[in-house]
């Protein structure tokens, strides 16, 4: 037995999952459980309740908007996603979820669960940072809205607070967009990721760099001025056994690069 | 609503239903092992990471380590056991055999639960989608590639040296 007693609610609609959330300070949403179930196996975290929200409906579903607008179910699996005909309006977003993990952990996690997680190492941190899209969060308050740049405040830290819950996430319309990595072998943890989206102006998140994802915005996408750019940004990156500080700063300007360009291509 | 530590599970393993009072903290790998006595499935690092408790639930490829028993309430799941009829091997399995894709075997439920998984979606799957499907399993002994021949083979196709 490898986890603490715990608590388990799976209620059936988003009422009655706020409502337990409310009902135990203690409480802590489960999602597809690739993360939580581990750490709660370390006893890095021990909630007392567990709310499996696999139940509600209300939280599942892609749907694609007359003028592009994707709006995503923060239960919707990463298999989900990559599968979904009304998804390649925005080609990346599949894309990007077929890099994480191996299939087993593709067809349970779900991108509510990989953003609410906030751990910088993750993909869709920067990714719908870069999109600029906005999440929907829902509490005792009622619903608001919150762009993807403010939702991340720290790492394991985000702007859905105790008792509430992230919805959906809204992705604009728009299609030059990309990701680069340098993951720890094929589709690993990464050790330094970047989105980019040149709809207009040219928009890059870098993750793995700090605490949350960090926003350049380079004046052209020429890769010299996106190198520029990162390295005027003043990221200071961690070292760890993967890398050093300075060779992950390095490492951001040509995955940066890297990303802008594909994003160039039109994806 | 309703907060329970403890509940009755009922799922349909194997075209078999069981009825078991199992904690929340209970995992799905160990309730199939412990409680149902169905120890095909195994734990290999306990951590999400090395794929030996992959089943299938719900028609889905799961780790089996990384789910509570309860969240699987209600849910239909295939493991290695449910694969082969009267003790007579899958294609799938015969390839293994016939290509040597194990050694010490340990890994090689969940490979075929992999493998199986990708089969039904991909009849004929090309080397890269092979590759792709396993990678979520671990194993020591062969180095993989008799374990891409085999799954090649089962689907097949031909399998070089």
């Amino acid at each position: 037995m490898l986890l603490s007693e715990v608590g388990y609610a799976r209620p059936a609609t988003l009422e009655q999952a706020l409502g337990v959330l409310a009902d135990y300070p203690g409480a802590r949403a489960l999602a597809g459980g690739q993360t939580l179930v581990n750490v709660m196996k370390a006893r890095a975290a021990a909630p007392d309740v567990l709310v499996d929200l696999a139940a509600i409906s209300d939280l599942k579903g892609i749907e694609l908007g007359s003028d592009g607008t994707l709006e995503l179910g923060a239960m919707v699996t990463y298999t989900e996603l990559i599968a979904s005909a009304e998804a390649r309006a925005r080609p990346i977003l599949g894309e990007v979820c077929a890099q994480i993990a191996d299939v087993q952990v593709r067809n349970r996690g779900t991108i509510g669960g990989n953003v609410c997680v906030s751990d910088p190492t993750n993909h869709l941190p920067p990714l719908f940072v870069a999109l600029g899209a906005d999440f929907t969060v829902v509490g005792p308050g009622g619903e608001r809205t919150v762009p993807a740049q403010d939702f991340f405040l720290g790492v394991y830290m985000t702007a859905a607070g105790p008792g509430e819950l992230l919805t959906k996430i809204t992705v604009p319309p728009g299609r030059s967009d990309g990701f680069a990595s340098v993951p720890i072998g094929v589709d690993g943890t990464c050790i330094v990721n970047a989105a980019a989206s040149v709809n207009g102006g040219v928009r890059v998140a870098l993750g793995c760099v700090g605490a949350t994802p960090v926003v350049v915005e380079p004046a052209s996408p020429d890769a010299e001025a996106v190198h520029g750019a990162v390295r005027d940004s003043g990221i200071d990156p961690p070292s760890d056994v993967h890398a050093s500080s300075e060779y992950r700063r390095r490492l951001a300007e040509v995955v940066a690069a890297r990303a802008v360009e594909q994003a160039g291509k039109g994806s | 609503m309703d907060v329970v530590t403890s509940q009755t599970v009922s799922v349909e393993v194997n075209g078999t239903t069981y009825e078991r009072e199992v904690e929340a903290r209970r995992l799905l790998i160990h309730f199939l092992r412990d409680d149902l006595d169905l120890t095909g499935s195994h734990v290999g690092c306990d951590t999400g990471n090395c794929g030996a408790c992959s089943v299938i639930l719900d028609g889905t490829l799961v780790k089996s380590c990384m789910l509570l028993a309860v969240q699987a309430d209600g849910s239909s799941i295939e493991t290695v056991e449910g694969l082969s009829q009267e003790d007579e091997l899958t294609t799938l399995q015969q390839a293994f055999s016939d290509h040597h894709a194990l050694q010490c075997g340990y890994c090689t439920p969940g490979m075929l639960m992999s493998a199986t998984a990708l089969l039904r979606e991909q009849p004929t799957p090309s080397d890269d989608q092979i590759a792709k499907a396993i990678q979520g399993n671990i194993c020591r002994c062969t180095g993989y590639w008799n374990i891409f021949k085999a799954v090649k083979a089962a689907s097949g196709q031909e399998v070089g040296e």
